[in-house]
């Protein structure tokens, strides 16, 4: 049975350790998903936190200056500003009139900084009149 | 045509659930000629399914607009090769290209298992034909790929398609999925053969090297396809670099990581009759995983960058996997008096052991990938905010998780079975040991002070070294014995034992690899905007912009940017990064330029104009190491290769856990 104490504190030990750095992870790296709505009603709450907010590109809305992207979400007629500071480049999905998800933080200003957007083809594309079919999507996988 | 499409999956489905219930009642009740006319129908099925593609196919090809699926996915003018690659394009047809594959494995499967197996060969059928059964409800009755354009009640025809999502119009794209569905598709087979023994009781233990095989063929194809898409998404911007950790991307790795543990665990169960009820979980649990990866591409579930098709499938997916899990575990419980190990672990320092710890970390990795990937869902159901996890999590835990299994890589061959003396890890580990740790002293001299990034070149060449000591004293030994050169003794070497010498060669593309994950400890990006004529530097390059182009062609328009690039004043070349945009989709994609060399990558992006159209918007990035994944995936595959080339001199399929000689012979390091 000596072999097999051994074997339960190894396995124990390497579980552990991950469990940890798991535990962690989810810490420093848990996102919430909030509707622009959403955002409001949790007013100064929201600010620090690492939030995660969705919505339309506003038509005409993006402007590129200086490394920086701005542009406005909008769910609805709830209007949400974005500055988008990411290093990553921007998904060719993203524009005008695309669902865009923003990841970032909601800066003191009311100006939500995101870190990273995802972006989805815009609503026309997907439905048009007759054909019912879906989204474009990446060959399944 | 159209009709005769939707029938010949109409009868499709109809001669499976025959199929299904003759094999399932004609193993039971051993009557040879019910099982026999299963056998038939699987053959018929593969023949009305390859009927059905190939309509479809011809519908994408001649741009038959009457069709949804064509009006959606095709237009007239796209290049041929992408036009075919339309079949998996959208969901309805990259359905019928999985039924397609599944009846094109189950006939081969027939086939070849005409005179073997017999005894349980009625319940793999019924296995196969189950799970066809069910992915043909869907071609059927859910995702037709045969709907028809309609305005009341004629049909009517698109002027033109709306093209192929410009995203996958790319030559990776066009066989990346193909690649995965042979994986995915693959892994029913093992799965089945396994369940099949299980229900029958089989006492002889051969087909474990029939669906070897096939393990490692399906395996090879899961790579290949999980590689080509970290290749296209490399290559194709917009996915952040060649791994994101995204939901999709996820789903192809679960079962890839699930296989290469039971590849490897089942080599106990051949050696040693252990770990009989852990294969047998793990490669169903490996077909689960390849059906739930299905699922969460198709259902939305989780949101990704890859846009999703959304659609009611879904339920019917949940229902399946219920099923498959519930016949799983039954199965397994009810049989576990036959699954019983026939030997124990006797040391922590043994090949056993090691097998066990590769297991239980391959494992454990899954797990932490499933829970990543559905922790929004998961948090949701328990506290009802949906919380989600990106790269950080998943690097913190799969990074120490890599490099442990990446040590056991180099451990795991060298030590004996049963136990292992002092004597033997000294000899084999102390010189690697050594190198690595002064490898590892040197590169921090150098300035290297990222702990992962140390510790994982220490272990590359750590384990590199063990593989090297392998072929070399093996090879010694062949020279002195034969006459030969040493690496014409090496390669006789490996010819002797496929298994065990070209499981190390993807070892060695393994570790290939992680020398260029480990250089993205060092990327460097910078974004600039800059006017025709205008200069910048990253890195060691300095870059200047010579000229923006534009044009167009029937399939879309573009515009790029010429970059003169120079290193030390000196010019080195020209990058050309493009941007297009495609009218038929209205939808825009970037085509990145690359200065591919081993020891590091220039990335270029044309972002686009500023606003005002004066300046153009470049990001440049630098990847230390990168093409070393793509150089490790040629040796992984060609190691892949060689073991599946028998052996030139017979390994006996007999367990030697008493002879060293022989144990030596048949410790086939494989993947």
């Amino acid at each position: 049975m000596k072999t097999y104490g051994k074997f339960a504190a190894l396995i124990l030990v390497v579980i552990g350790t991950l469990v940890w750095l798991a535990a962690g992870g989810v810490r420093d790296s848990g996102t919430y998903y909030k509707t622009i709505g959403e955002l409001r009603q949790m007013g100064a709450e929201a600010q620090g936190k690492r939030l995660r907010v969705g919505g339309d590109v506003e038509e005409g809305s993006i402007v590129r200056t200086g490394g920086q992207v701005r542009f406005v979400l909008h769910q609805e007629n709830l209007r949400l500003n974005v500055i988008y500071e990411g290093t990553d480049p921007l998904p060719d999905t993203f524009r005008d009139g695309a669902q865009a998800l923003a990841d970032g933080k909601m800066g003191p200003d009311g100006v939500f900084r995101a870190s990273k957007i995802q972006a989805k083809c815009a609503s026309k594309y997907e439905a048009k009149p007759g054909t019912g079919a879906a989204a474009p999507s990446r060959a399944g996988v | 045509m159209e009709n005769l499409g939707a029938l010949s999956i109409l009868l499709a489905f109809c001669l499976a659930v025959y199929a299904f219930a003759a094999s399932a009642v004609g193993g039971w009740l051993k009557k040879p000629y019910l099982v026999v006319s299963g056998e038939r129908a699987v053959l018929a099925v593969f023949a009305l399914l390859t009927t059905a593609s190939a309509i479809l196919v011809y519908g994408l090809l001649s741009g038959d607009f009457r069709m949804v699926y064509v009006a959606a996915h095709s237009n007239r003018d796209m290049p041929l090769l992408y036009k075919f690659a339309a079949w998996w394009g959208g969901q309805e047809g990259s359905l019928l290209l999985w039924s397609w594959l599944l009846s094109l494995y189950a006939a081969i499967v027939v086939l070849t298992n005409r005179r073997r197996h017999r005894s349980f060969l009625p319940y793999v059928t019924a296995t196969l034909m189950g799970t066809q059964v069910f992915f043909l409800i869907l071609n059927a009755f859910i995702a037709s790929p045969f709907k028809m354009l309609a305005v009341g009640r004629e049909i009517t025809a698109a002027a033109d398609g709306r093209g192929l999502n410009p995203l996958l119009q790319y030559w990776a794209m066009a066989i990346h999925p193909p690649m995965l569905y042979l994986g995915y598709v693959g892994f029913v087979v093992p799965f089945a053969f396994a369940l099949g023994a299980l229900i029958a009781r089989e006492p002889d233990e051969s087909w474990l090297r029939t669906i070897r095989r096939w393990t490692l063929i399906t395996w090879l194809f899961q790579s290949c396809g999980i590689l080509l898409g970290a290749g296209w998404a490399y290559a194709v911007l917009g996915w952040g670099g060649y791994w994101g950790w995204d939901p999709v991307e996820n789903a192809s790795l679960l079962p890839w990581i699930t296989a290469t543990a039971y590849i490897h665990s089942v080599m106990m169960q051949e050696k040693k009759g252990m770990m009989k009820v852990w294969n047998i979980v793990l490669i169903s649990a490996t077909f689960w995983l390849c059906i739930f990866g299905t699922f969460l591409t198709r259902s939305g579930v989780v949101s990704s960058v890859h846009a999703f098709a959304q659609s009611e499938i879904g339920h019917w997916f949940v229902g399946f996997l219920a099923l498959i899990a519930g016949v799983c575990v039954f199965v397994i419980l009810n049989r576990l008096d036959y699954l019983k190990s026939e030997a124990r672990l006797e040391s922590v320092v043994s090949r056993e052991s090691s097998f066990l710890f590769n297991n239980l970390l391959l494992l454990v990795s899954c797990f932490a990938v499933l829970w990543g990937t559905l922790f929004p869902v998961i948090s949701e159901a328990f506290t009802g905010e949906k919380i989600s996890v990106d790269t950080l999590f998943f690097n913190r835990v799969q990074v120490p998780i890599g490099l442990m299994l990446l040590f056991l890589t180099g451990v795991a061959p060298l030590v004996a079975w049963r136990r292992t003396s002092v004597a033997s890890l000294k000899r084999n580990f102390l010189f690697p040991g050594a190198g690595a740790l002064v490898l590892m002293g040197a590169l921090f001299a150098a300035g290297v002070r990222h702990f992962y990034a140390l510790v994982c070149f220490g272990l590359c060449l750590f384990v590199a070294w063990t593989i090297f000591l392998e072929f070399y004293r093996g090879a010694r030994a062949i020279r002195v014995r034969a006459g030969l050169s040493l690496p014409a003794a090496a390669v006789e070497l490996t010819r002797r034992n496929t298994r065990r010498y070209g499981g190390y060669t993807v070892h060695m593309g393994i570790v290939l690899m992680f020398v260029g994950f480990a250089g993205a400890a060092f990327n460097q990006h910078k974004q600039v905007e800059t006017v025709v004529g205008g200069t910048f530097d990253i890195g060691r390059y300095q870059l200047k912009v010579r000229e923006l182009r534009e044009g167009a062609n029937p399939n879309y328009v573009w515009n790029h940017a010429v970059i003169d690039v120079f290193v030390r004043g000196e010019p080195v070349g020209v990058l050309e990064p493009e941007r297009r945009f495609y009218p038929a989709s209205e939808q825009g994609t970037s085509e990145v330029a690359i200065r591919r060399r081993l020891n590091e990558d220039l990335y270029l992006n044309f972002a686009g104009m500023t606003d005002d159209q004066s300046k153009a918007v470049i990001q440049a990035y630098v990847f230390p190491l990168v093409s070393w994944i793509w150089i490790g995936f040629w040796v992984l595959l060609a190691g892949t290769l060689i073991c599946l080339t028998p052996s030139r001199v017979k390994v006996r399929g007999t367990r030697a856990g008493e002879e060293p000689e022989l144990a030596a012979e048949m410790a086939a390091a494989e993947r």
